[in-house]
């Protein structure tokens, strides 16, 4: 362990803490005060989005239609992808990143911490556009959160209004990459090589990159979009020379490497919480950052895999379905060294921990429902039904959601000072997993019998499913309350250690908890013990 | 048997008569390529809980031996190169073995060369229409008079008494059995795709384009399936239906059809 702590406030005399008032956050450059606005965000983002999964569970518990008509249901799917993706995870893992980044390698701050500050404060407007959509005339976008088109050119007042909030939301994804890439080159503590960061940074440093090279690749498209439906382009109108399967193919250039920059970093935080609760070293570091690598590379060269039934050419068919099935290696390397980790560990089960192992379990069991959508002729039965959805939702909720849940018990006490509820974070897990796997591991049925995704309605012989689904959604949903629960009360708990686990490794554990408002204005020095090696 | 288990254990007993058969699995369907399919989801299935099975297993295992209440003393290794190579390995040999056959029935689904019949199929907002090619028989298909009623927000009609509920159509697809039928899939205004699931086609069918699929179907049936990319509000109400008939009864219906487009057009 380090020793090195700036003792901050007594060494500057020019150094205050935070303002006051509703400036300390409007105006604030500190990448703690930051990094919470992203989470508090993110999570109000994740009950608005949520409530919207209310709403088509709700639709979709028995046959016949009961409580909406079909145009609001394509609203309420378009606009729950759109804020889980862009409001919920995302902004989740760039909150994480703004805490934690500058505490695991050493740094005072984030590097462009004026930037910081701009790319969060875009989100609320962005998301405000976004949802102000709802009371507009022709009501919120209902063509799908991939905005294909002609259909999407079909929206009403709000098609203006998803163009401008998406750019919102990649200028802000960018200029967070931008600030996390600066950072993670340029302030690390000087005795940290880069194979010495800790895993979370290291999938943040790819994460970012992917964020950078697609982020404008969406808003070319987008804007493609804009100028078609507004100033006589044709870019994807058949009518006057375009394509529609253009869009699909620039939109995946994009929406794939997207969906890694939703689980690297996810990664990054069970390499983190694992190695902890064995006590024992991450197995295989180096191999990991590598195996991160390799799916970030390959993720820009398999798109294609979600048009396999749009007609394309042979050879493109096995091209995509090939470099898709190569995924699987370095992500079976991932999920073998977590294993690998725990092989002969001592661990311990607390709430950060659960969640770590129910990622692995669940996102698994996403891999390979994924591993069986790479085969093309099995996939064009699979496309567009609800095994897809069954597919994506278990990467995404008991993947990417349980590790940003993981994460935040386990940096809790280091945020606030306090230990969490302990009780109440493993009834939070208890929930959380019966009713994930209640949700959606009967949508892999509803696919396979032949139920297509994106309906309000459905014949009955898949009532019974749907059912059982919505009544896990209902149930997750309402677990969810239990984690504000855990927050409101995490203040009350035991005063937490600056180490707060059993001898954890990285940087983070060394500052006081709750983390001083400035920390390592001199950077620390690097015994052996730190890093992983 | 198993729904109703899950029925009862759930108090759901609004269980009506109409119900269609009731599947946990993909179709084998009625093509030797939807055959074919079905093997190959089966084949990544099992190799899916199998490698599950060992993954899994380990994981387990060392979740309730290696744990600090039974006073173990955490291992001190971080790597192994030696496992990492056979845990690359491995999954690389699996996919290959996984990879051969199916582009085997790639070649396959790909080869709609010499069809007996071609139908071009286009899609509406939200009706199919088909034209048989070489003859004078074309027609509209929508969403069957039944369910209509039963669709509505708030309907009195119960969906479970409306039989193939939102999967029927006024006017069915009919094709012979053991024909090669050839589908050129476009559509006039937005993307919608075609869906048999038991004859293994989906085709997305795209303004200014035309896709081509084939089938053949060995058994003699009413087939449905539905629009599988969005398409609008009325997505959820377009099915498709295909009904294979023995080629005499065809004929029989090519020609009833052609009588009645001459009356039209007369």
């Amino acid at each position: 362990m380090t020793t090195a702590v700036a003792d901050t406030l007594e060494e500057h005399h020019d150094d205050h803490g935070p303002a006051k008032g509703i400036g300390r956050w409007l105006f604030s450059t500190n990448h703690k005060d930051i990094g919470t606005m992203y989470l508090v965000f993110s999570l109000c983002m994740f009950f608005i989005g949520g409530a919207m999964a209310m709403v088509i569970r709700s639709e979709l518990a028995i046959p016949g239609l009961q409580f909406v008509h079909p145009e609001f249901f394509n609203q309420m799917t378009t606009m729950h992808a759109l804020i889980m993706v862009f409001g919920a995870v995302m902004p989740a893992f760039v909150g994480l990143a703004n805490w934690m980044i500058p505490l695991m390698i050493g740094a005072p701050d984030m590097a462009l911490p004026r930037m910081n500050n701009w790319s969060f404060w875009i989100l609320p407007v962005a998301f405000g556009i976004l949802l102000s959509t709802l009371f507009m005339p022709g009501g919120a976008p209902a063509g799908g959160w991939t905005m294909y088109p002609p259909l999407v050119l079909q929206t009403g007042d709000a098609f203006p209004f998803l163009i401008f909030s998406v750019h919102l939301m990649g200028i802000s994804s960018i200029m967070g990459s931008i600030n996390v890439i600066v950072t993670i080159i340029n302030m690390r503590a000087p005795d940290m090589t880069l194979l010495k960061m800790p895993m979370f940074v290291w999938t943040w440093l790819i994460t970012a990159y992917l964020l950078i090279a697609v982020m404008p690749v969406l808003a070319g498209a987008v804007t493609m979009l804009l100028t078609d439906q507004f100033f006589g382009t044709s870019f994807f109108l058949a009518a006057g020379g375009g394509d529609p399967v253009m869009f699909q193919h620039i939109f995946w250039f994009f929406g794939h490497p997207e969906v890694y920059i939703m689980i690297l970093p996810a990664f990054g935080v069970v390499s983190e919480i694992i190695p902890t609760f064995s006590r024992k070293p991450l197995f295989g570091h180096d191999s990991m950052v590598y195996a991160a690598s390799c799916i970030a590379f390959l993720s820009f060269i398999v798109w294609a895999h979600h048009m396999f039934t749009v007609g394309m050419p042979f050879t493109g068919q096995l091209f995509f379905m090939f470099a898709t099935m190569l995924i699987a290696v370095p992500t079976g390397v991932k999920i073998f060294n977590w294993v690998a980790t725990m092989w002969r560990g001592a661990m311990t089960f607390e709430t950060p921990m659960l969640f770590s192992l129910a990622f692995v379990f669940l996102f698994t069991i996403g891999g390979f429902s994924g591993l069986m959508l790479a085969l093309a002729p099995a996939d064009v039965q699979y496309h567009d039904t609800y095994f897809v959805v069954a597919h994506f939702h278990y990467v995404l909720v008991p993947g990417s959601v349980f590790a940003i849940m993981a994460g935040a018990y386990y940096w809790l006490p280091k945020w606030t000072g306090h230990m969490y509820n302990e009780t109440l974070g493993k009834i939070h897990f208890w929930t959380s997993t019966i009713f994930v796997n209640l949700t959606f591991f009967p949508m892999h049925f509803l696919g396979l019998a032949g139920m297509p995704r994106r309906i309000p309605d459905y014949s009955t012989q898949f009532a019974d499913f749907n059912t059982i689904a919505s009544i896990g959604a209902i149930g997750f949903g309402l677990s969810q309350l239990l984690f504000v629960a855990v927050l409101l009360t995490s203040k009350r708990g035991a005063k937490a250690t600056a180490e707060v686990w059993d001898n954890p490794t990285t940087l983070e554990w060394t500052v006081p908890s709750p983390a001083p408002f400035h920390t390592f204005d001199t950077p620390p020095k690097l015994d052996d013990s730190v890093g992983f090696h | 048997m198993i729904r109703n288990l899950i029925l009862s254990l759930l108090g759901l007993t609004a269980v009506g008569t109409a119900k269609a058969e009731w599947a946990l699995n993909m179709p084998k369907g009625v093509t030797d390529l939807s055959q074919e399919t079905y093997d190959l989801h089966m084949m990544g299935f099992w190799w899916c809980v199998g490698i599950g099975a060992i993954v899994f297993g380990v994981m387990i295992y060392s979740l309730f031996k290696h744990r600090k209440s039974s006073g173990v003393e955490p291992a001190k290794f971080s790597h192994s190169t030696t496992a990492e190579v056979i845990w690359t390995a491995i999954p690389v040999v699996i996919l290959v073995l996984m990879a051969v056959p199916t582009a085997e029935t790639m070649v396959k689904l790909e080869d709609s060369r010499d069809p007996d019949m071609s139908i071009v199929v286009t899609g509406y907002q939200w009706k199919w229409h088909y034209k048989y090619q070489d003859t004078g028989v074309a027609f509209y298909s929508s969403l069957a008079q039944s369910s209509l009623e039963a669709r509505r927000k708030g309907a009195e009609t119960d969906p479970f008494a409306v039989p193939n509920y939102l999967l029927d159509v006024d006017n069915p697809v009919v094709v012979p059995r053991g024909a090669k039928v050839r589908l050129l899939v476009t559509s006039n205004d937005v993307i919608h795709s075609w869906w048999v699931p038991d004859l293994a086609i989906k085709k997305d069918a795209i303004p200014g384009i035309v896709n081509e699929t084939w089938f053949k179907a060995n058994e003699i049936g009413t087939y449905r399936g539905q629009c599988t990319e969005l398409c609008g509000k009325d997505h959820g109400y377009m099915p498709v239906v295909v009904e294979v008939v023995e080629p005499e009864a065809y004929e029989a219906w090519l020609q009833s059809r052609t009588e009645n487009a001459a009356v039209a057009a007369n």
